[in-house]
């Protein structure tokens, strides 16, 4: 129950006064600025332009310094901003064939056309503090290689020759949008995919470690990775052509089952499908190995109950804004509420108290 | 019938490298070269986003991805020429420079403004993807086992 009351606006003003100053931190110590945050904290931008599901990095770098770091927060902040902004259209499908790749690995084919390019990554770093980083900054430029630049074609492009690999169709049915309807069941993959390239890292990483462990275990490799750039071209209508509106950063899995073949299928090589925006790569196979899980219906995969295989439990908790939303309201006053509660527990009491003593007196 | 298409291509080509120059390029280079000519607004800067879409396994069934902020604008020419602007994220006076150069493109200016403006966009642009992609051919893997062209 929810009432209307008057009072706190002094307290909150100056709650909020004081998160500002400690937001700022020791005056003594040089402010943060947006720039600063989007170059050098540009794994935290890329997750809150992911989750907060728009591609905006200075966006996402003043929502983390005013987040203070909190990348839900961020997150949150960067989801009330998109809502604001009027909708001028629908890009034609992003052709991650022509992505200019930073990075592209393929843990199941060591000499696949345009070979393993393994990027800025963290991968074969010893995880040791690095106390270079906390003095100065300079840092020597990286070397370069020679390439032919020409567009690096997808790794099951090649598998699938002796046809040993599902085949994507190509197919331009027009997506559900669940910023634009209610999330309703059941959803079909196109939607579950929207739903999941914007939903909480850690969870669907948990939901993918658990497929992994034996829920619903369907052994996935990763078949490719490749994080880069790609245009986004767009139909004009007042041009009567489409243009490149942009070009973004994103990150993109396919990963590559064990299939032994069901009912409805012959054996051989599943896929499942990550896209994420930005340099996010332990997302992007999360959300791989969940999506393949997710199929388990459309390929005539039994149920066996795994959290991973309930699609409307994983869509329903998968969103960090809904999820901290409902979390985080029970801390508001619900002093209505609890009183009601409290007056119940009392009459309780009085009731099992009456009770006692008519007993006794029996 | 050929040639409108062919306009149409080169006019989608430099409207895609204004839409992603840098931040106060286009205008450095611009107002370097000429002065702006004046223009009325038929749609002053605005603001907006475009639902980007991928395709499940890359090829299969589009689904909405994600949004991407997009400013727009479009103006005309004191001779009446139109010009739009549709860039990257949220930049009011990139979007009217990218505008006013998308009109000069078609006046007897073209020349001038390809020269000063679009070429040198299209050469920054060409030597920073070139050397991103020179620094990841350089973390390129070459295996001990690979057979390296023998004889």
């Amino acid at each position: 129950m929810y009432v209307a009351v008057k009072g706190g606006e002094r307290a909150i003003e100056n709650a909020h006064a004081w998160l500002a100053e400690e937001r700022r931190g020791d005056v003594n110590v040089p402010e943060l600025s947006v720039a600063q945050i989007r170059e050098q904290m540009a794994l935290a931008v890329s997750r809150v332009m992911a989750e907060g599901s728009l591609f905006d990095p200075d966006l996402a770098a003043l929502a983390i310094k005013q987040a203070r770091g909190d990348l839900i927060e961020a997150i949150f902040l960067i989801r009330a901003y998109r809502t604001t902004l009027p909708r001028f259209g629908t890009s034609a499908p992003i052709a991650t064939d022509s992505m200019a790749c930073d990075r592209r690995i393929s843990a199941t084919f060591k000499d696949v056309p345009g070979g393993q390019v393994l990027g800025p990554t963290f991968d074969y770093t010893h995880r040791l503090l690095d106390f270079k980083l906390a003095a100065d900054g300079d840092v020597a430029e990286a070397p370069q290689r020679e390439t032919d630049q020409a567009d690096v074609p997808h790794v099951t492009d090649f598998l699938n020759r002796e046809g040993l690999i599902e085949e994507a169709p190509h197919d331009d049915t027009a997506p559900r949008d669940l910023t634009r309807e209610p999330l309703e069941m059941p959803a079909d993959r196109p939607l579950r995919l929207q739903a999941l390239a914007r939903a909480d890292e850690g969870f669907t990483l948990s939901l993918a470690y658990s497929t992994q462990r034996g829920y619903a275990r369907n052994h996935a490799f990763v078949g490719e990775l490749r994080i880069g750039t790609v245009d986004v071209e767009m139909d004009i209508p007042e041009l009567g052509f489409a243009i490149d509106i942009g070009e973004i950063t994103i990150t993109e899995c396919e990963s590559v089952n064990q299939f032994t073949g069901s009912k409805t299928e012959p054996p051989q090589f599943t896929r499942g499908y990550g896209l994420v925006f930005g340099q996010t790569e332990r997302k992007a196979i999360s959300m791989a190995l969940v999506d393949r899980a997710m199929r388990w219906e459309e390929l005539g995969e039994d149920n066996l109950g795994a959290p991973v295989q309930d699609t409307e439990f994983v869509l329903y908790h998968s969103d960090n804004i809904k999820a901290t939303g409902f979390l985080e309201h029970i801390k508001l006053p619900h002093y209505v509420d609890f009183q009601s509660e409290l007056e119940l527990v009392r009459q309780l009491r009085r009731e099992a108290g009456a009770a006692d003593m008519q007993e006794a007196a029996e | 019938m050929k040639d409108h298409i062919d306009t149409n291509a080169d006019r989608k080509a430099w409207m895609g490298l204004l839409a992603k120059a840098p931040e106060g390029q286009v205008a450095t280079l611009l107002d370097a070269s000429c002065k702006r000519p004046d223009h009325t607004w038929l749609r002053p800067p605005e603001i907006g986003s475009v639902m980007v879409r991928g395709r499940a396994g890359g090829t299969g069934a589009p689904f909405n991805l994600g949004e991407m902020t997009v400013t727009r604008c479009a103006l005309r020419l004191s001779c009446g020429t139109v010009g739009h602007g549709y860039i990257q994220g949220r930049r009011k006076a990139d979007a009217e420079v990218a505008a006013l150069v998308d009109a000069m493109m078609q006046t007897p200016q073209a020349d001038r403004v390809r020269t000063h403006v679009l070429t040198p966009l299209a050469d920054a642009r060409d030597a920073a993807r070139a050397t991103r992609a020179a620094k990841a051919a350089a973390t390129k893997v070459d295996f001990f086992t690979m057979v390296r062209g023998d004889d």
